[in-house]
Parts: C-alpha cells; sequence; structure tokens
C-alpha cells in the first residue's frame, strides 16, 4: 500500500539529495573533525560549509551557528543558557501555545524560583500585543516565543514582539522549528537574538538542529566537556548530520519562494475539499496568518483518533488534538488554549504538507474524507438537529439528554 | 501508535448493532461528564424476557466503539442479571485486551448497560444516579465508581485507577484519596480513610429532611453548585450560573468553555440534576437558560 504522508510538522521524509550529501559521512569519512591528521582534520571543512549553509538560509553570519542534536536541545539551550548567563533578572515570558520544548524549559525554570509569564490567545490563535507589553519588566530576561505553531500553523508576528522586547533590554528566542525552510528568514534585519531549527523538520534526518545566537549574546552552554562550536556546545560534532543539515538549508533556500506557493494552492484545494464536502467542520487558527503547509480542521461530532484509524487504514498519515491520541488524557493544550470547544478538539485532524506532496494525493483524501466522517458520525451519540426540510444544521448543541421516557 | 488487538481493529471498523430503537425498554448513558468520550445504550426486552435487541451510539476513539460494539455483542440473548454480571474486564477480554490507557472504553460500556438497566426497572424515571462522594471532580468519578474499578481489576497504583475510569487524571488533587480507596479495598484500610463527606453534603442532609421555604431552598442550591457543581466545571473553563428557581423548576445558564459544549446537554441532566436531587430534593428538574 502507498503511503500519503500529510504529517510533515511532525517529521518529514530525507530529501534523496541531503541522503547524498550525507552518506560518505556514513562510510568513508568517518574521522573526528577535531584530529590533528588531515583524515578526520580535513571534516572540519565540511561542518563550516554546512555552517555556511544553514546561515545562508537564516540571513546570518556563519558564526552565529551552533549545531545542536536537535530542536529540543536548541531551546533548551537557549531558555536555560541566557536566564545562567544574567543571573540577576529573573522574570521570562512565553506563551500558551508553545511546543513543549519551551513550555517544559520554562515551567522548569519557574519551579528553580524564575518568575514565569505565559502569554494567552484569542480563538484564532493570536497574541495580544499588549498584554505582551503589560509583561514586560525591567526584570524579564527572556522573551521566547515561537514563530510558527506546529498544531495550527499560526504565525506569531516576531518582529513586533522582538522591537517590543528588545524595548526593554529583555533578549528574544524564537523557536522556529516549524518557520525554518517555510518562510523567509532574514535574522541581519531582525530583533531576534536565539532562534531554533530541528533538522527532521526540514527534509534532514533526525538527530541533528542549530540554534542561532545572535553575535555578541550571552549563553552559558549546556554541554560541557570540548571546545567543539566554538565551546557553546561540546561534544564530537555529528558529522554526517551536519552536512545534511546544511545541505536541507541550501535545497530550502532555493525552492521556498516556488515550494512555498505550491504547498499553499495544494492545502488551500484540501481545506476547501474538506470543509465543502464534510459538513460541520471548521478551521481551528487564524487563516490570514499562517504556514503555507498546515491546516487544522475539527470535524463536529466525532472524535479524531478514530478518524485516524480509518485514514490510516488507507495509508493516509495525519495526526489529531484528540486526547486519545496523547497516550495522557491531555487533548491538545494549543486547541484549548484557543478555547476550542471541548469535542472540537476531539475531532481535531492537521493535515501538513511537504514539498513531496502531489495534488493526485490531496485529491484522494478529499475524496475519502467525507466516506469516514460519515460513517463515524452515524455511530455518534452527537449529531446537527437538521430541520424537515433537510437544509442542514439550525440547532448545533447534540440531541443528548439523560434517558427519560 | 495504540497497539490495538485485531479483535479491536475488526469491531472498529465493522461496529455491530450501531443505532437506536424505537421505544426502548432500556436507555443508559456512560462515560465521562463534563468532557471527553461518551456512550448510549439501548435495548428492548422479547417476551422471554431475554435482550432482543440492543443497539448503541458513541463519541469515541477506536477502542470506545470497539469496546461498545463488544458489549453489545456480549449481552445480547442475555436476561438483564445476567448482563448485569459482566463486568469490564469481561469486555476487553472478548476484544483480546485493550491498552491499558484505554480501559476506560471498557468500564464506560458497563457504566451505560448499568443505567440502561435501572432506566428500565424504575421505569424509566432513573438514570445513571452519581452513587456516593465525588472523588476526582475533574472527572466526575465517584468512590463507588473507584472502588468498583479497583475490585474487579485488581488494580494498585492511581495511574492504572486514571486509565480505567479516568479518576486522578487531570489536576491531581485527588491522588491521595485514591491511594486511599486502592488501600480500602486491598483490605489495608489507610488510618485517614473515613474522609469527611464534602460539606455542602453535610449541610444539606439534615435540612433536606424537612420542608425547605422557598428562600432555604434557593441557597441550598446555590451552595450545593458552588461546592458540588462548580468546581469540576471550572477545571475545565467553564462555569455555571443559577437564574431562577420557580417551584421545581431550576434554571441555570453555562458560561465559559460549557456554554460551546457538545456536552452541554449531557453535563446539565446528568450531573447538574443528580447533584441537586442528592442534595436539595428529588422533585427538582433542571432546565438551561436557551
Amino acid at each position: 500500500m502507498r503511503t500519503i504522508y500529510l504529517d510533515n510538522n511532525a517529521t518529514t521524509a530525507v530529501d534523496p539529495e541531503v541522503r547524498e550529501a550525507l552518506w560518505p559521512y556514513l562510510t568513508e569519512y568517518y574521522g573526528n573533525a577535531s584530529s590533528m591528521h588531515e583524515f578526520g582534520g580535513a571534516l572540519r571543512h565540511r561542518i563550516e560549509e554546512a555552517r555556511g549553509q544553514a546561515a545562508a538560509l537564516l540571513g546570518c553570519e556563519a558564526g552565529e551557528v551552533i549545531f545542536t542534536s536537535g530542536g529540543t536541545e536548541s531551546d533548551n539551550t537557549a531558555i536555560r543558557g541566557v536566564l545562567a548567563a544574567q543571573p540577576r533578572k529573573r522574570h521570562l515570558i512565553t506563551t500558551r501555545v508553545e511546543h513543549p520544548a519551551v513550555l517544559s524549559a520554562c515551567r522548569q525554570m519557574q519551579r528553580e524560583g524564575y518568575r514565569l509569564t505565559e502569554l494567552g490567545v484569542d480563538g484564532s490563535g493570536r497574541l495580544d500585543l499588549e498584554e505582551l507589553r503589560g509583561a514586560l519588566t525591567d526584570e524579564t530576561a527572556l522573551v521566547s516565543v515561537m514563530w510558527a505553531n506546529n498544531e495550527t500553523g499560526v504565525l506569531f508576528p516576531i518582529e513586533e514582539i522582538g522591537s517590543m522586547a528588545r524595548s526593554r533590554g529583555a533578549l528574544v528566542h524564537t523557536d522556529a522549528v516549524q518557520a525554518a525552510g517555510k518562510l523567509a528568514i532574514d535574522l541581519a534585519r531582525l530583533p531576534v537574538d536565539l532562534l531554533s531549527v530541528s533538522g527532521h523538520k526540514l527534509h534532514a534526518p533526525k538527530g541533528v538542529g542549530l540554534l542561532y545566537v545572535r553575535r555578541g549574546t550571552r549563553v552559558q552552554p549546556l554541554m560541557l566537556g570540548g571546545h567543539q562550536e566554538f565551546g557553546r556546545r561540546a561534544g564530537t560534532e555529528n558529522v554526517a548530520g551536519i552536512a545534511a543539515l546544511g545541505k536541507a538549508c541550501e535545497l530550502s533556500r532555493r525552492r521556498l519562494v516556488e515550494e512555498t506557493a505550491r504547498v499553499g494552492r495544494l492545502r488551500d484545494r484540501l481545506e476547501e475539499g474538506l470543509l465543502r464536502d464534510c459538513l460541520d467542520a471548521r478551521v481551528n487558527g487564524d487563516r490570514s496568518a499562517r504556514l503555507a503547509n498546515t491546516t487544522n480542521i475539527s470535524f463536529e461530532y466525532v472524535e479524531g483518533e478514530a478518524i485516524l484509524l480509518m485514514l490510516d487504514r488507507l495509508g493516509v498519515c495525519a495526526s489529531s488534538g484528540s486526547a486519545c491520541t496523547s497516550g495522557s488524557l491531555e487533548p491538545s493544550h494549543v486547541l484549548r488554549a484557543m478555547g476550542v470547544p471541548f469535542t472540537a478538539v476531539h475531532g481535531s485532524i492537521r493535515f501538513s504538507l511537504s514539498r513531496f506532496t502531489t495534488e493526485e494525493e490531496i485529491d484522494f483524501v478529499i475524496g475519502e474524507m467525507p466516506g469516514i466522517i460519515g460513517r463515524l458520525r452515524e455511530i455518534s451519540m452527537f449529531r446537527p438537529e437538521r430541520d424537515a426540510t433537510g437544509e442542514g444544521p439550525r440547532e448545533r448543541r447534540p440531541g443528548l439528554s439523560a434517558p427519560r421516557r | 501508535m495504540w497497539d490495538y488487538t485485531d479483535k479491536v481493529k475488526e469491531h472498529f471498523f465493522r461496529p455491530r448493532n450501531v443505532g437506536t430503537i424505537e421505544g426502548a425498554d432500556g436507555v443508559g448513558v456512560g462515560g465521562s461528564l463534563a468532557c471527553g468520550d461518551a456512550l448510549k445504550l439501548m435495548f428492548k426486552l422479547g417476551p422471554d424476557g431475554r435482550i432482543a435487541e440492543v443497539k448503541f451510539q458513541t463519541f469515541g476513539c477506536g477502542s470506545a466503539i470497539a469496546s461498545a460494539s463488544a458489549l453489545t455483542e456480549l449481552i445480547k440473548g442475555k436476561t438483564l442479571a445476567e448482563a448485569e454480571r459482566i463486568t469490564n474486564k469481561d469486555v476487553a477480554e472478548y476484544l483480546g485486551g485493550l491498552p491499558e490507557q484505554k480501559m476506560h472504553c471498557s468500564v464506560m460500556g458497563r457504566e451505560a448497560l448499568e443505567a440502561a438497566i435501572e432506566n428500565y426497572r424504575t421505569g424509566g424515571k432513573g438514570g445513571r444516579q452519581l452513587e456516593g462522594r465525588v472523588v476526582c471532580t475533574c472527572f466526575g468519578v465517584t468512590e463507588k465508581e473507584i472502588e468498583r474499578v479497583v475490585r474487579e481489576n485488581g488494580l494498585a497504583t492511581v495511574e492504572q485507577v486514571t486509565n480505567y475510569c479516568k479518576a486522578g487524571g487531570g489536576c491531581g488533587g485527588c491522588h491521595g484519596e485514591i491511594e486511599e480507596i486502592i488501600g480500602g479495598v486491598r483490605g489495608e484500610r489507610g488510618p485517614a480513610a473515613a474522609a469527611a463527606p464534602p460539606a455542602a453534603a453535610a449541610a444539606a442532609a439534615a435540612p433536606s429532611k424537612k420542608a425547605l421555604t422557598n428562600i432555604q431552598k434557593i441557597q441550598l442550591i446555590q451552595q450545593v453548585l458552588d461546592q458540588e457543581v462548580r468546581p469540576a466545571l471550572q477545571a475545565d473553563g467553564g462555569d455555571l450560573e443559577l437564574i431562577d428557581v420557580e417551584g421545581n423548576r431550576v434554571v441555570v445558564a453555562l458560561r465559559g468553555m460549557c456554554a460551546q459544549c457538545q456536552a452541554a446537554g449531557f453535563t446539565i441532566a446528568d450531573v447538574v440534576q443528580a447533584k441537586l436531587r442528592e442534595f436539595v430534593s428529588g422533585e427538582l428538574t433542571v432546565e438551561e437558560q436557551k
């Protein structure tokens, strides 16, 4: 059975060109870049080439790129490292919809005695910048706000946020794990001090990422034990991963404009098709400021895990904000922060596309979803009460009441 | 990805007995109260007193659908006494096992079945009654329900209890009490096991015996709502307001998350009314202000 992979915000396929770039370092060139012999030492050039490729994608200097093991390490290093480097400032600000890598790290700092402000979002997943303005104090060491939300694709206005934070003397970190490779990034002119990128979200393999640290920003390293990465991240370099990430950055930069436009058209086609053919469906998140590859749709009256199981049987990969898919009983913290009604959170499905998504795949999903949703709605006890003429939902409340005869 | 057995998958993809029955003899609802999954079960008895027809509808995940389907297959053709003896364990075994975190799906089925049988026996008056003290206010799970899953499944940890009936899966404030209940069932009752009943229950117990003046009744209703109902709703971002009391008719309005919630009808009928009937007067009916 073929796989239709529409879960690219979870991870992406390694691009064939990236695979080629990485292969030599898993076979012939296995040296240690820190060695004094040519066999290992020559690898330094490949690492620096990758640093340049990454810097070109981000619009920064090569010396501002630190390779890490991935987005989570980058986020943790940024948050912990910045706070440790300015011990007198005891306040940090983040949002309620961050990826757990940021949210958990911030909450840990709170347990360790820092004051934490978590900014809320409105029903479309947007921040209130006035709330940020009110939260900033001279005590604020760091503002960590994601660029693009992994669940909804909603974009935060990083430039405005950065300027506001800087005006109060705070440093600015953004988790750009979902944004990198999908948005034009020009750090030379952005008021951002630290930025996290994960390799496997942009067609490099898992286990490699980077942290951008603006020149002159003090960050205490998380990893100790070596001089690698300018003394900011100890540990023998993952040469194969770094070469792959460099190549992936280069590909993303070259293809960004054309790819974003094409993926955006496919996403819109999918979204329009699903909203048209599956009644009582709604898009979660601000459609006017969103990643081109992401759509998060709630299908009323049905539960997300059941939808995923039916899609999975057809080879279609997606994800859901339902509690039943999380391993805990907690539904999506992002959708809950947006005030999405509970049943709509449980019935939410995220489709995230990539450069490898085809129109034929999108049309297959548009064709199959109404049947899946219809079948599950037949089983569901919640349903719209349609009027006698069958003209459509009049009353959206479920017809569920206690047993009474 | 959950590790579902082939039997679970089979009952999910081809669920048996989906739908409703015109003029059912018993109808019952199970599931978590404030939100989450829910199951509606109904049956019709044959002339021989056996369950001739059974149907279900559910808002739930794959294992919830499979569990409901399995339960209906298990009880078909049984007398009510036989059906009552079916436990959530039987449902799980029929399906070749469920992932531990999904055991609550099988418990939900049994709850709905019990409610449906109760509904039949009381001539349609009784629904699912909240028996005993609510321990987990986040998911509205009572002491009796927790005791039962612990006893029937030989549970030993709070985490297991959460997996089986969701209790303790929210704020975590009741973990101590759940441990005591586990200890009690396992014959090692701790010293603090005789926990005090909630304030409203104590306050309500005495006055509810004699006739209340209207003012007393309104005050008591407000008190029960404040202490027994609103904390659970607030934990999920919702709230509820008392609008009016007219004789035995209580009008409330849902606020916050509850106002948009698809399960609101369920919350009103099942939770609010059950609480007020338990603590104030069995004759109250609760309506939502439209």
